[in-house]
């Protein structure tokens, strides 16, 4: 398929803005450009096509199933999308007067309000634009509160072995270092090594429960006291709250803070890769470290007014220009308000509910990690058919491909070598679900049968498998 | 109330049986007694779609929709052409999870590569990547990027958007980097005392062009001061000044950065919207975040895959420069298309416009006694002061209150921070004008 | 792949090449080439740093992971093979000849093993 600077003519061109209707101003000659700026010159009937036939080479949770572990590709709902196309929140400037953009100020107010009733925590910011923002706003949120305490010793953050990969950077980043912890043999944190991995130096703990396995840490209130008897904090991460949500507070578990995939949990589109929203939530002793403006409420002359909050001398200041990615907190909120009270639990309780039916019919061919049920997501390994038959995880997604199935997510969690992570979410049917373990078990039987065979997959697709090494060694990166 | 399962109850129940339980609550079977929460969670009821909507609606009337914007200052009201929206709500490109499946995400990868491709044209660049949050944290990337052992202090010039000058000192106080201030003058850094700061230990000097007062800064120059003492220069630029002002390319930038906001993305009381980085080939490897690259399949078609991934937080864990993620891939796809649809000759009109319009609008002020604060050249936005008897405050307030305008931000100093776009016609800028003198004649716009 | 007899070897998986008492050349082993799978690019410092023993230097990348490498001496940098970053692929191919730095002024060199030591080692560690 043809990039469009390749199907670009000199001349052609859509019609979009008219004449200048009053006189022109130039660039004086110093400051003014000198090399032509060269964009392709297309109709619209060309950019339609292009666009059309772009998005039949790519796959949407519209076009079938995706059970991406740690992802939670749930469906993604259209009111969401129609709300945020409001002109009424599209055409507001981010800075016009507080009292013009109360429906914005009103959005933002009562998101901070469900989500801090959906993780026990007290205050909320909107302002990350990212789980690996929000992330790293949160590790500031900690160190903040140990500068202010003049406590600058505190510089380790520990993560379970188990942890995703961010963990490592956004500590330093924040100057900090992460120490490892390894996994009991049941892929829980370790109690006795994480008694003896606390001291004077403890920042902070990260965590995700239920973790990267897909199981509940049954210990967590001993494990996020270890941390605060220690002196340091507790960091909840927020990738796997579609398990719990409605059901379990992590600030109920011990966590000082946390940050949400409004993209995963909160049903808001994953875009292709963004925008999302890493809303980050914190206990009233991390609040006055928040970014700035915070959104308040005052009574006025007999109203309610709501208004951007600037004064807090101690905020660590701002992780992104103006409040966040504005239309994806509006979304998560608009999806909240549908589902209520009544409606998170039940979504929660589904997810682990289809993630369980999925596994037991997984099982009967692959090995999954854990004994006993999961929470949303499961680990299966292929370990041994690596070993015996020759082919890997790998392998199997390769294979999925075939069949319209975006493959889960492959080789993480790191501790469970040729991983597979399958996470179906609550949205998914019995028959789709059914359907889909047909089709899993079949590819490991004809894997079984002839190893050989899975190594050339996937064949219908657009492209073969792509030569990543060639990628890397001779980077083209640009047209 | 509203959700979105698939299964029905009696569906549900059959699951059930097979994993040879009676209820959900057998599922959290390991989760401790005392953490299962019993209260509502402070939710209101579950609502049908109607009632979402309405009740959406209702929430959006409480924003006032202003039918005349001269505010910038960051967000700026361009047009936005038809066929932008209809291809970003396109249902796959909406819901795809990130391409790390190249096999059958080859519509995205293809679409960020023509997004990359154009930036650094649009820049005059060698490579960009795929996208970081905002213009503001592409900044603080930027920052990063050129910050070592041997070189750590960071020069950020005034002139610039105090939210990126913000942004700038939270990143650089969480990683134990010092941030210096350069000064600036007459509305632009002030050169002089530039080179007066910088030093061996500077690992970058950063001027946005223009400026958050709108003047046109001399970057060629700012560069040289930068280079000269072994420094990086980073630009941050307005993505359509780019179209007809030198480009960092020419200025001899390492870095090009910017809020691409002004590509095809509504105002959106803030976002989302979209930090581009570009950088000269040799600070390819420094680059944050995703980068989408050019190879060959198994049967030696052009393909394209994530690349480069070695520099990225999943791998280089602890010593990646950054621990980005994602990008903001549906508005990457956003500008591409707004980039393509407008053409080269489009996004030359929007720009000569959106200056030409500016300087209309300052001249008719400076008829009415609200002249120019700052000297020099400017692009599409530009400072006044007001007459010492004008609250400019109150003169913005009674624009938008009495007239549905949303004039200029009012900014220290009892001035206002103006910004013209195409979008701005004669008539407007005419009626803005009679507003304006029929309010200061009034006493001040006091009252 | 034989190993070369005339080589010393560390158990972090470089080889070292001493041309005499205070100057060696170093790279990787067959065994850790094989272990990174296709090399993408090699991260290595300027001429004129300083490497320590037992630290890392640099790394090497594949597409999907970077793996550290350690000196083995102490001493400064004194050449770097420019041709790998054209074609890392070297060190897939030819591991022996694809040195990665030269140091010279070296003052301290850390336990190493003979070929047969190593491959014993290497034996051990499987």
């Amino acid at each position: 398929m043809e990039l469009l600077f390749e199907k670009s003519k000199e001349g052609r061109s859509c019609t979009i803005l008219p004449a200048c209707d009053v006189p022109v101003t130039a660039v004086e000659a110093g400051a003014a450009r000198q090399t032509p700026l060269t964009l392709p010159e297309l109709s619209e009937n060309d950019l339609s096509r292009h666009y059309s036939e772009l998005e039949r080479r790519a796959h949407g949770v519209n076009n079938g199933f995706y059970p991406l572990g740690s992802c939670t590709m749930k469906y993604n709902p259209r009111v969401n999308e129609s709300v945020a196309a409001l002109p009424g929140f599209t055409n507001i400037h981010p800075l016009q007067p507080d009292e013009s953009a109360q429906g914005c100020l009103e959005a933002l107010y009562l998101a901070d309000k469900y989500l801090c009733g959906i993780t026990g925590m007290d205050d909320m910011t909107f302002q990350p634009a990212a789980g690996a923002h929000g992330e790293l706003t949160g590790v500031m949120l900690i160190k903040k509160y140990h500068e202010k305490r003049g406590d600058t010793g505190r510089i380790k953050i520990i993560v379970p072995d188990s942890a995703h990969g961010t963990n490592p950077a956004t500590a330093a980043m924040c100057g900090m270092s992460v120490v490892n912890i390894p996994s009991g043999p049941d892929g829980c944190v370790d109690l006795e090594k994480l008694r003896a991995a606390v001291g004077d130096d403890t920042a902070g703990f990260m965590l995700t429960n239920p973790n990267t396995l897909g199981i509940f840490e049954k210990n967590i209130l001993d494990i996020t006291r270890i941390i605060h008897d220690a002196g340091g904090l507790n960091y909840y991460d927020g990738a796997n709250l579609n398990a719990i949500m409605g059901i379990v507070r992590p600030g109920d578990m011990g966590f000082d803070c946390v940050h949400l995939n409004l993209h995963k949990t909160f049903s808001t589109p994953h875009g292709g890769g963004g925008p999302g929203s890493g809303a980050v939530g914190c206990k009233k002793l991390l609040s006055p470290y928040l970014p700035v403006p915070r959104v308040r409420l005052k009574e006025e002359a007999g109203k309610y007014k709501y208004y951007q909050e600037y004064d807090f001398p101690d905020s660590i200041g701002k992780v992104k220009a103006f409040s966040g990615n504005f239309l994806v907190t509006l979304k998560a909120l608009t999806y909240i308000i549908t589902l209520g009270r009544e409606g998170i639990p039940e979504a929660a309780q589904n997810s682990v509910l289809n993630a369980n039916y999925l596994m037991k019919l997984l099982s009967k061919r692959y090995k999954v990690v854990n004994d006993g049920f999961c929470m949303h997501e499961f680990v299966l390994t292929l370990q041994n058919e690596a070993k015996e038959y020759g082919f890997t995880a790998m392998d199997i997604a390769k294979a999925l491909l075939d069949h319209g199935i975006h493959p889960p997510t492959m080789y993480f969690p790191l501790i469970v070598p040729e991983a597979l992570m399958v996470e179906p979410t609550e949205t998914e049917s019995k028959e789709t679900l059914d359907k889909a373990a047909e089709i899993f078990l079949e590819i490991y039987d004809q894997a079984i049968e002839n190893p050989e065979g899975i190594h050339g997959l996937p064949k219908t697709t657009p492209i073969g498998r792509p030569d990543e090494v060639r990628a890397a060694r001779s980077p083209v990166l640009r047209a | 109330m509203g959700h979105y399962l698939s299964s029905t109850q009696s569906q549900r129940r059959e699951m059930l049986d097979a994993l040879g339980i009676d209820s959900m609550e057998e599922l959290y079977s390991s989760v401790p007694r005392e953490l299962i929460t019993k209260n509502g969670f402070e939710l209101p009821e579950g609502k049908s779609e109607l009632e979402v909507d309405r009740l959406m609606r209702n929430m959006a009337g409480k924003n006032t929709q202003f039918s005349a914007v001269f505010r910038g200052a960051g967000a700026y009201s361009h047009y936005i052409p038809a066929i932008v929206g209809t291809v970003v709500s396109k249902e796959t490109f909406l819901t795809a999870y990130t391409p790390y499946q190249a096999e059958i995400s080859q519509g995205v990868l293809q679409a960020i590569f023509e997004y990359q491709s154009m930036i650094c044209r649009l820049t005059g660049m060698d490579v960009s990547n795929a996208s970081v949050y905002d213009g503001a944290s592409a900044t603080a990337e930027a920052v990063a990027m050129c910050r070592d052992k041997r070189r750590s202090k960071v020069i950020i010039s005034s002139a610039a958007h105090p939210e990126v000058i913000e942004t700038i000192k939270t990143y650089c106080w969480a990683a134990g980097a010092a941030v210096e201030l350069a000064p600036s003058n007459n509305g632009a850094t002030d050169l002089a005392a530039l080179e007066s700061m910088i030093d061996d230990k500077t690992a970058c000097v950063h001027i946005q062009q223009p400026n958050y007062f709108g003047i046109i800064e001399d970057c060629e120059r700012a560069g040289q001061i930068a280079h000269a003492s072994g420094a990086k220069f980073i630009m941050g630029i307005n993505p359509i000044a780019a179209a007809i002002l030198k480009t960092p390319g020419e200025c001899a930038a390492d870095i090009a950065v910017g809020e691409g906001q002004p590509l095809g993305m509504p105002l959106s009381y803030g976002g989302p919207y979209l930090g581009f980085m570009a950088a000269n080939s040799s600070m390819m490897r420094k680059l944050p975040g995703r980068i989408v690259g050019e190879t060959v399949d198994t049967d030696g078609n052009r393909a394209y895959v994530l690349t480069l991934q070695a520099r990225e937080q999943h791998i280089r864990r602890e010593k990646a420069s950054s621990n980005i993620c994602s990008n903001q891939a549906l508005c990457a796809m956003t500008a591409a298309v707004y980039m393509a649809a407008m053409g080269p000759e489009g996004m030359k009109n929007a720009a000569i416009q959106c200056m030409s319009k500016a300087h209309y609008l300052a001249s008719r002020l400076e008829e009415i006694k609200m002249p120019l604060k700052y000297g020099g050249q400017f692009f599409h936005e530009f400072v006044t002061a007001c007459p010492d008897d004008v609250d400019a405050k109150r003169l913005i307030e009674c624009l938008g209150a009495d007239h549905g305008i949303l004039g200029g931000l009012p900014i220290e100093d009892n001035c206002i921070l103006w910004c013209c776009t195409e979008m701005n016609t004669k008539e407007e800028i005419d009626r803005l004008i009679n507003v304006l003198a029929e309010n200061l004649a009034e006493k001040g716009g006091r009252g | 792949m034989n190993n070369p007899t005339n080589l010393k070897y560390s158990k972090t998986h470089e080889w070292v090449a001493f041309s005499d008492g205070s100057t060696a050349r170093i790279g990787l082993t067959d065994h850790a080439q094989q272990a990174l799978g296709d090399i993408v690019f090699a991260n290595l410092p300027q001429e004129g740093d300083s490497v320590n023993i037992g630290e890392a230097f640099g790394d090497v990348e594949s597409v999907k992971a970077v793996s550290d490498i350690y000196s083995p001496v102490t001493g400064t940098v004194a050449a770097v093979n420019e041709s790998l970053s054209d074609e890392p692929g070297q060190i897939n191919k030819t591991p022996y000849e694809a040195w990665l730095i030269e140091v010279s002024g070296i003052t301290d060199t850390e336990d190493l093993l003979t070929v047969e030591e190593y491959e014993a080692f290497c034996r051990e560690e499987a």
